[in-house]
């Protein structure tokens, strides 16, 4: 018995030290959230860190929703995401504390992707909302081969979801054809292997897919810009609060407004703030 | 020797007292119920966790069934919980995927777990056999993200570029063998009552007769087979066919054990009475060990049932019922991998019903798995109150 009595002692104080070491450690910066903005805050990070090695920087992505309730549960520092933080989402902040202050990092197109082979070159956004909706079921309706359209599209945790469902679907229902995959890495990955897919991903995921034209405009990061693109939206990084100059919090969230934030953010292949 | 026991009996006492004294025996009593005590809460640790789990999980899964009812859950097949105007809650779609990748799961694993478990058990040598089961069991300790990688990965642009002649390949790896066997079992049943002189010749035409039709039958399907597109390779025959694979290490170790236990003196008993092997492992081994490979597939089905790495990245997440309903070719989207996909925007302030809804799809999991489990129980023990045991 005071064997076990001694043991247990040990083990909680063995606890107790290791949360406290973790907990107020100033030189650790956790990023989480959206998988859009997943690349820019890697390559802010590993900048950042190049600059002050002894910084520990982890960046995770589990999208926007996943991101806004880290922020609130304390759970990082940092949440990026690709759209803005939604009401309902501000007032659970709130009840918990938390001061969401938003940060505009970069500019971001949905673009509309689809398999290099698919002959296809430019859509109206009718025809891709009716793609999307299930009353365009064919490639032959849309002057293609005779092959079922293979719909992807990102899961309900996704800001890129979000925005797409704002933008171009009208708040109208996806066919219950579509298949959800959890990143936007990931659709790229279907569209690049399955030669009858359509899917919708940022700007910075073009890489082996081929991106058609929206309304005849391109999607390039002039046209998101000027706005000439009808599918653009900014990409944000929440904070709690607004962080002390001088800070590697402060540093790390105003980076997109430095040359060499901004340079970062064109070679990742979104466009940098003005 | 009296002179002995007269001094002893003058007073000293020459040997101690082998009775304990009353505090001696309070303490001992003491121990012994403290140690017991430990050991039953250490025991019933595990089935308090359970209690636990069901506990919490039912608390938040019935508020759901007070907001939205029953109905809509389980007979709709719109699933639509994230849309702001009218979100929708029908399940039927998600558990009929979950029902499908299940079933063919099943349809892998069985035949060909168990005719692993007969091989192990009755065919190979001992040394072989030595050999092949620990290898079977390295299936099991692969990591499921390194299965769903591998089907999401490899699998599904090889089932979209070369499905069809996939498909034809296992039109003929199944259908050869079962054709042969069944050409065999044919001949010899319809030339039974022939005698001798006539038997063979009679064997040989009607083998040669059935050969062809099986042949041909085979090229058409297998025809058939390869004309078919798979226009989407992240689907329900994707799934099964990793789901099967991982399901077959449980089905072959239990087969096996209840296959071994059987025991030898039934199997030397229909040796001994003219029994040939295969006669002996069909009509009494397998009978003897019917129940035994009963529990291991049921508890196949709840290795497939319950997995969600390999379901949410190659099934292709789409809330729909095929059509029609065998259709493997077809994306089709699982309990589990629900849960897992929308756990992250299901807030607990934000959407009510819609952090709601995952918990009752996971108490329907629960209770099915725990109506397998049971049933399981109750096979086992029935099998053994028939053995007389």
């Amino acid at each position: 018995m005071k064997n076990s009595k001694r043991m247990i002692g040990m083990v909680a104080a063995i606890g107790i030290a290791a949360g406290v070491a973790l907990a107020g450690d100033p030189n650790k910066i956790v990023v989480d959230g959206s998988t859009t903005v997943g690349p820019i805050a890697k390559a802010f990070a590993e900048y950042y860190k190049g600059k002050h090695p002894d910084l520990n920087i982890t960046v995770s992505e589990s999208g926007s929703g996943n991101g806004a309730k880290s922020l609130i549960n304390a759970a990082c520092d940092v949440a990026t995401m690709s759209r803005p933080m939604k009401n309902s989402e501000k007032q659970a902040a709130k009840d918990a504390g938390v001061l969401p202050i938003e940060n505009i990092v970069a500019w971001d197109g949905i673009a509309l992707i689809v398999h290099p082979s698919n002959a296809a070159g430019a859509l109206t956004i009718e025809q891709i909302r009716g793609i999307y909706t299930g009353k365009i079921s064919n490639w032959k309706e849309l002057g293609g081969p005779d092959v079922p359209i293979v719909v992807v599209s990102r899961d309900t945790n996704s800001g890129t979801y979000e925005t797409f469902e704002t933008l171009v679907m009208n708040k109208e229902k996806m066919t219950d054809k579509a298949e959800y995959v959890g990143s936007s890495g990931a659709i790229r990955q279907r569209v690049m292997s399955t030669p009858a897919a359509v899917g919708y991903v940022g700007l910075a995921f073009l890489e082996g897919v081929k991106a058609l034209k929206v309304n005849g405009i391109e999607p390039t990061p002039e046209t998101v810009l000027d706005k000439s693109y009808p599918i653009g939206r900014p990409l944000f990084m929440y904070t709690n609060g607004r962080p002390k100059e001088g800070t590697h919090l402060f540093n790390f969230v105003n980076m997109a407004n430095t040359p060499e934030g901004k340079k970062i953010v064109d070679a990742t292949g979104f466009v940098s703030l003005k | 020797m009296e002179r002995a026991l007269t001094e002893r009996d003058a007073g000293r006492p020459a040997v101690p007292s082998l009775l304990l004294s009353h505090a001696a025996r309070r303490r001992q009593r003491l121990a012994t119920a403290v140690g017991q005590a430990f050991l039953l809460s250490v025991t019933s640790l595990s089935v308090f966790a359970v209690l636990f789990i069901f506990y919490f999980i039912a608390k938040d899964a019935i508020p759901f069934f007070q907001l939205q009812g029953f109905r809509e859950f389980f007979t709709s097949a719109h699933w639509y919980p994230s849309a702001a105007a009218h979100p929708e809650f029908g399940a039927l779609a998600i558990f009929a995927g979950s029902g499908l990748v299940t079933l063919g799961a099943i349809v892998v694993a069985v035949p060909l777990g168990i005719a692993a478990a007969i091989c192990l058990s009755d065919v190979l040598p001992f040394s072989t056999r030595q050999i092949v089961k620990p290898v079977i069991e390295i299936l099991a300790a692969i990591p499921s993200v390194a299965y769903g990688f591998f089907a999401l990965v490899v699998f599904a642009p090889l089932l979209q570029e070369r499905g069809g002649s996939l498909l034809s390949v296992a039109v003929w790896i199944i259908g050869a063998p079962v054709a042969i066997l069944a050409i065999l079992v044919a001949g010899d049943l319809a030339t039974d009552k022939l005698d001798d002189r006539h038997r063979t010749a009679f064997r040989w035409i009607l083998s040669a007769v059935l050969g062809m039709a099986a042949l041909y039958g085979l090229w058409a399907a297998g025809n058939a087979a390869g004309a078919i597109r798979i226009s989407s390779g992240t689907n329900a025959l994707n799934v099964s066919i990793i789901l099967g694979l991982m399901a077959l290490p449980t089905v072959v170790s239990v087969s096996e054990d209840a296959l071994q236990a059987a025991g030898r003196e039934l199997r030397e008993g229909s040796y001994a009475l003219g029994a040939t092997r295969a006669e002996t492992v069909m009509l009494t081994v397998l009978p003897a060990a019917s129940s035994g490979i009963l529990a291991a597939v049921i508890l196949g089905v709840m290795r497939a049932i319950g997995e969600t790495m390999v379901v949410w990245m190659a099934s292709g997440n789409s809330a729909h019922l095929p059509v029609p309903w065998y259709n493997f070719l077809e994306p089709v989207r699982t309990l589990t991998a629900t849960i897992a996909g929308d756990m992250g925007e299901a807030d607990h302030v934000t959407g009510s019903a819609r952090y709601h809804v995952l918990f009752a799809m996971a108490l329907s999991l629960l209770v099915f798995s725990f109506v397998c489990n049971l049933c399981s129980e109750w096979i086992v023990k029935r099998a053994r109150r028939k053995a007389g045991r």
